[in-house]
């Protein structure tokens, strides 16, 4: 029979405090945890995604809306820009890589992506199975894709209009899935490639017409539109020139990833900070009721205490037996307030409706470890002063005395 | 073996209290006896430890009882003394016998679980082992307290008015229980009262 025992079968007394104590806890702290999640997850996210693009070129409109568009895969791209202008644009002396991107069409929700062989570059994709796409309604998918859709190399399936899941099929050409991507822990696994080809021809009313095209790639975008250009630059000293080079003298607008997406955040981290001080407001209120009930109690169990003490319980260990109940209350409520964190975000991730920017609960974050210890830290701020009461309690005293 | 040697004591606002010196042999059985006010239970506590005197001195088994530290008069008192009080006190969240059993592990003593049995049984409890205290009748629980008071086989078991709460069978029940029970054990026994059905049971007597 040790301590650990007592404080629990003493918690196991007054069930209902100790469910509403350790639910207290459990809610600041999956509040908490949620947050911590979410926001690494989404930093990470935004982070892996445009890791290497130095520079987004579309068409003129909301430079965070370019952004979402071409690199996180997002929202829908400002619309179109001549091809031609573009592929003057990847001629430029300061631009060391670019890459064309023609959107517009899905497969139930994953947007299929044309491009040319510069994006695997880019995005540093290796495949799992199968080959990267090489000619006219090849489609190169993402593990995820794969995974969900069912979709297996030599599969064919029909892609649709518009960027979200919608009936509007493109029926008289069918893809055909050539190769499947490792998982590259990035937006990549969401998207269908192919080439630029691929995308013109679901859009043609005569896809005969265009048959002659085929071999020459280039003077195929030559007299068409694309969405957008992916861009890294030679030499870092162009980060000032080139935006505002493109800005003034092109029809078309220049966004950065890294702007764009710390203004992003600086939106939603007003909301983000709100709630983390609402969430430390209820672990705040959970300490204050953990104490008064302890606090409370302290007068049933004067009795039971000063038992303890006159079989031979030290004060020590009296005091330990107290804090232990505190203790053990609010590190439940902690453990448990993490696997709420966990469980929620896999809820959230699993009805989330955009694949792109998923979250998960199976993933893990140093900051959890400052949330057990602030579980442990509340723990000891509300029972030290009923523990501390504990060396008072005059044992002779209280014995004697009728109950 | 116990002596009481020149002991005072001074509540607040009162004149002090002054105790005959005493020595109570092994296995001696003892009344205490005196009308309430008298110091009767402030006596008890200081012989089981739980009260420190102004002055004077208590010796258990050779050992000066106050001049012990704190901590090791904490574990003295569990191994040495068995306390029986006028009302039994229980933890209300263990059964009675984790009850019992608790009294040898705060005393740091190994749990045995036979002699707990043995002891329940001796004292007409063998089937309340599981029960809660808040279960079982006064003399009941007086009963068990009397095998948590024994169950480390203490060199002296003290008992506060025992039967002052209980009815004439369950008194004269708990009064035999606690002078064979002692003899058993070996444990001296000290028994603070003015209850007429007990005075006739034990022949020594300490009068304040």
């Amino acid at each position: 029979m040790n301590i650990l025992k007592l404080s629990t079968r003493n918690l196991s007394r007054n069930k209902l405090t100790t469910f509403l104590n350790i639910i207290l806890v459990a809610f600041g702290v999956g509040i908490l945890s949620i947050l911590f999640l979410a926001s690494t997850q989404i930093g990470n996210k935004l982070e892996s995604n445009s890791k290497d693009i130095d520079l987004v070129v579309g068409a003129k409109g909301s430079p965070l809306q370019l952004i979402l568009s071409s690199i996180y895969h997002i929202d829908f791209p400002t619309g179109n820009i001549p091809a031609k202008d573009a592929q003057d644009m990847m001629q430029n002396p300061m631009v060391k890589r670019a890459v064309p991107l023609a959107l517009g069409d899905n497969y139930q929700g994953y947007r299929i992506v044309g491009t040319d062989s510069s994006f695997t570059g880019l995005y540093g994709l290796k495949l799992s199975q199968g080959k990267f796409w090489s000619k006219d309604l090849d489609a190169t998918i993402g593990s995820t894709v794969a995974l969900e859709s069912k979709l297996k190399v030599g599969d064919k399936f029909f892609g649709a209009h518009g960027l979200s899941n919608s009936s509007d099929e493109h029926r008289q050409h069918a893809y055909m899935v050539t190769g499947i991507l490792a998982p590259q822990g990035n937006v990549t696994d969401n998207l269908i490639l192919t080439n630029i080809g691929s995308v013109y021809k679901m859009h043609e009313a005569n896809p005969a017409e265009h048959e002659q095209h085929h071999s020459d790639e280039a003077k195929e975008i030559n007299n068409r539109e694309i969405t957008s250009l992916l861009i890294q630059y030679r030499s870092p000293m162009s980060v000032v020139v080139f935006p505002r080079m493109v800005n003034q003298s092109t029809n078309m607008q220049a966004a950065s990833p890294a702007m764009e997406s710390a203004r992003l955040f600086s939106l939603i981290g007003v909301g983000i900070e709100t709630l983390k001080w609402f969430a430390i407001l209820i672990m705040a209120i959970s300490a204050l009721s953990v104490f008064i009930s302890l606090f409370n109690s302290m007068k049933e169990k004067k009795y039971d205490l000063a038992i303890m003490r006159c079989l031979g319980a030290s004060k020590l260990k009296i005091f330990l037996l107290v804090m232990l109940e505190g203790l053990l209350i609010t590190v439940t409520g902690a453990i448990i307030g993490l696997v709420i964190g966990h469980v929620a975000l896999s809820l959230i991730g699993h009805f989330q409706e955009s694949s792109q920017a998923r979250l998960t609960g199976i993933f893990f974050v140093s900051d959890e470890l400052y949330l057990i210890a602030s579980g442990l830290a509340i723990g000891v701020i509300a029972s030290i002063i009923p523990a501390i009461q504990t060396y008072r309690v005059d044992i002779a005293n209280t014995l004697s005395k009728d109950k | 073996m116990i002596k009481i040697q020149s002991l005072v004591h001074q509540y607040h606002n009162v004149p002090p209290l002054q105790f005959p010196d005493w020595e109570i042999k092994d296995r001696e059985q003892w009344l205490l006896l005196g009308s309430s006010g008298s110091g009767k239970s402030t006596l008890l506590n200081i012989i089981a430890g739980l009260l420190k005197p102004k002055g004077g001195e208590v010796i258990l088994d050779g050992t000066s009882v106050y001049g012990l530290s704190l901590r090791a008069m904490d574990q003295f008192r569990g191994q040495k003394i068995g306390i029986i009080f006028q009302r039994p006190h229980f933890i209300k969240s263990l059964n009675i016998y984790d009850n019992i059993a608790v009294a040898s592990s705060f005393a740091g003593l190994p749990v045995d679980g036979k002699r707990i049995l043995m002891l329940l049984d001796s004292l007409g409890l063998a089937g309340k082992a599981k029960s809660y205290a808040e279960e079982l009748s006064q003399g009941q629980l007086q009963r068990a307290s009397i095998a948590r008071a024994l169950i480390n086989r203490p060199s002296v078991l003290i008992a506060d008015e025992p039967t002052s709460s209980l009815d004439d069978e369950n008194a004269e029940n708990v009064i035999t229980l606690l002078t064979t029970q002692a003899a058993s054990s070996e444990a001296s026994l000290i028994v603070a009262t003015h209850d007429k059905r007990v005075r006739n049971r034990l022949s020594k007597e300490y009068l304040l």
